[in-house]
């Protein structure tokens, strides 16, 4: 057990999940994607969730990061019932507290890798030299100062992955939630954004939600949940 | 505020460039015959408001191309409100190309200036004028088509009258150059009737109409009426309107081409209309996973509800805004050379106030069905598409 882990595993939790449940609507049969489920992450903790396809991994990652409602149980972020909030008080939450990291980069492929990063700044009251200043320091901790001009399809896919992840910290989240960051990569480039999640993690305290069906990935975490058919069993971190 | 997310607007537009070209090429045409009609239309109607209530025409009753006695100005001269009366007779005048005839009328100069008193011509030159019965008084824009200075002796043509020894040239003598106020019609030459009726070989003791002048303008239909029933029964009765009711008349005849051609402009906007919502509906499910993005990050509903309908007020206004330039650049250029056939050929200032309208207008309604659809969009269904 690392010092980072350590100090997670004494930290009260920054999620905590309660008797959760998912049910969606296929036709005229209703599907139970979540089944009770009930977690607590620790701030500062890197948790990578695993399970087979269509365990629930995703809906779980959505339900944290407020981009949809459970059916029933509780879901609190920092002590905010985040299951309770009105949409446009999710937005607001979402662009003050979470970053998200996109299996496919999910850019704007019209902008530079700077207008990209700069997305979810144009949200806050800062100006244009306060924004650029945040978009310069997050292009610079991924690596990625001197490809601040370039369009996402002039960069490699790692180096893409790079701007998502600068795209995610630059409002300074708390929680950063990624869904299979290193799904698209090959090794080498998986590697260096594992590499730099773990740094996020422990030299920035961001607590990391990490879904990934790579092993590889998962060891790299400090804990790894399992989930199959909405059920949850924890493996060695 | 609004301005950060320009660069975001504008980067959509880039998206796909061609398909963006031909949509603003598309709404440019469309603003550019609106601003064309407009001109039109405003030179149209530029001759109505420049026509005085207070003056009558009085012309054959079958055809203002048949003629009347010159025996009945005295008469009209003697009904009770009636100021000046003056004959005139279309002269069909052309100089040098037999295409291009200008309005001239022989008429009563002393009279005409009573009846006309927004010509503004130097004393000199009115008593000049008055004092030469072959000189003629000749509006500014013609005067300056052709180079024409007061004491130039010109030969004019006549597509109609020829003069006792044949010929069909008019020798006259620029006597006076006038001018009108802003907008008026300077096209125009009057030369004396004395001189007309006396050099002309055929129609003797006729001419083409009267020009009245009343004193009480509400009283100008009683006045017509009193007039058109002297010479009822006659052999050339007449019919009398006002100057302002004939040139309405006139206008509304042609004011039909303006109808169609107001029609054609409402057209042209309704498919405007259906090719910009329909670019707006492409681009916004072409990027269904993106603006899942943008509010993954944050970005409210609204907040792409305008988002979207700012990239489609933004492409009208680029086209909407460039196709009315190029039509005032069209009237500026060319206005000078139609003067001659349509004076006053320029986008009035309310066209530009209007398309300013029609631009949101377009824009909203446009962009307001995917807009709607992009607010609509729920984020893990959008992030699922590709």
């Amino acid at each position: 057990m690392t010092a980072t882990t350590a100090a997670a595993a004494a930290a009260k939790p920054i999620v905590r999940i309660r008797d959760l449940v998912k049910e969606y609507r296929r036709g005229a049969e209703t599907v139970r994607v979540l089944d009770g489920l009930s977690l607590d992450i620790k701030q500062g903790d890197f948790v990578a969730l695993m399970g087979p396809s269509g365990s629930g991994k995703s809906t779980l990652l959505n339900l944290i990061g407020g981009l949809d409602r459970p059916t029933s149980g509780t879901l609190e972020v920092e002590g905010l019932r985040v299951d309770e909030l009105t949409d446009a008080s999710l937005g607001h939450w979402r662009a003050d507290h979470v970053g998200f990291v996109f299996q496919m980069y999910n850019l704007l492929p019209v902008l530079t890798a700077e207008r990209n990063v700069e997305l979810p700044l144009l949200l806050t009251s800062l100006d244009r030299e306060q924004r650029m200043k945040r978009v310069a320091a997050a292009l610079q901790l991924v690596g990625l100062s001197n490809r601040a001009k370039h369009r996402p399809r002039e960069l490699s896919g790692g180096q893409e992955q790079r701007v998502g992840i600068a795209r995610a910290i630059v409002t300074d989240p708390t929680l950063l939630l990624c869904d299979e960051p290193t799904g698209d990569l090959d090794r080498k480039s998986g590697d260096e954004i594992l590499t730099l999640l773990e740094a996020l993690n422990d030299e920035y305290g961001k607590t990391i939600i990490m879904v990934t069906h790579d092993p590889h990935a998962a060891e790299r975490s400090h804990r790894v949940i399992h989930l199959d058919k909405g059920m949850l069993s924890e493996g060695p971190g | 505020m609004i301005g950060k997310y320009l660069p975001l607007l504008a980067s959509s537009l880039r998206r796909k460039r061609l398909r963006t070209f031909f949509t603003i090429a598309s709404i440019l045409i469309a603003f550019l015959l609106y601003g064309l009609a407009a001109s039109l239309q405003f030179a149209l109607k530029s001759g109505v408001d420049v026509a005085g209530a207070d003056r009558l025409l009085t012309m054959h009753k079958v055809s203002f191309t048949q003629l009347l006695p010159a025996s009945y100005e005295s008469r009209i001269k003697a009904v009770d409100g009636v100021e000046a009366v003056s004959p005139q007779t279309w002269f069909g005048a052309w100089f040098r190309d037999e295409r291009n005839q200008f309005p001239t009328f022989p008429s009563d100069p002393e009279a005409y200036l009573k009846i006309y008193p927004e010509i503004r011509l130097s004393e000199q030159q009115k008593q000049d004028w008055f004092a030469d019965r072959s000189g003629a008084l000749v509006g500014r824009a013609i005067a300056d088509l052709y180079g024409w200075k007061v004491g130039d002796q010109v030969p004019l043509k006549s597509a109609i009258w020829r003069r006792l020894d044949g010929s069909d040239t008019w020798d006259i003598t620029v006597r006076a150059i006038y001018d009108l106020p802003e907008g008026g019609d300077t096209r125009q030459i009057v030369l004396h009737q004395e001189y007309f009726e006396e050099a002309k070989q055929q129609a003797k003791g006729l001419i083409g109409w009267y020009v009245i002048k009343i004193s009480d303008v509400n009283r100008a239909q009683a006045i017509g009426k009193q007039i058109d029933a002297m010479f009822a029964n006659s052999p050339a009765e007449t019919k009398t309107s006002s100057e302002r009711a004939m040139a309405q008349s006139f206008v509304n005849q042609i004011g039909n081409i303006g109808a169609i051609l107001s029609a054609i402009v409402a057209a042209v906007f309704f498919t405007m209309l259906l090719v910009t919502a329909n670019t707006m509906a492409q681009s916004v499910r072409e990027r269904t996973s993106e603006l899942g993005v943008l509010k993954t990050l944050g970005f409210s509903n609204g907040g792409v509800l305008g988002m979207v309908l700012g990239e489609s007020v933004l492409v009208t206004a680029v086209g909407g805004l460039l196709g009315m330039f190029f039509a005032w650049w069209i009237s500026v250029q060319f206005g000078p050379t139609m003067d001659q056939y349509l004076p006053g050929f320029r986008v009035p200032p309310e066209a530009f106030a209007k398309a300013l309208v029609y631009i949101l207008a377009l824009g909203v309604i446009a962009g307001a069905v995917p807009a709607w659809q992009a607010m609509r969009l729920r984020i893990v269904e959008a992030l699922r598409r590709d």
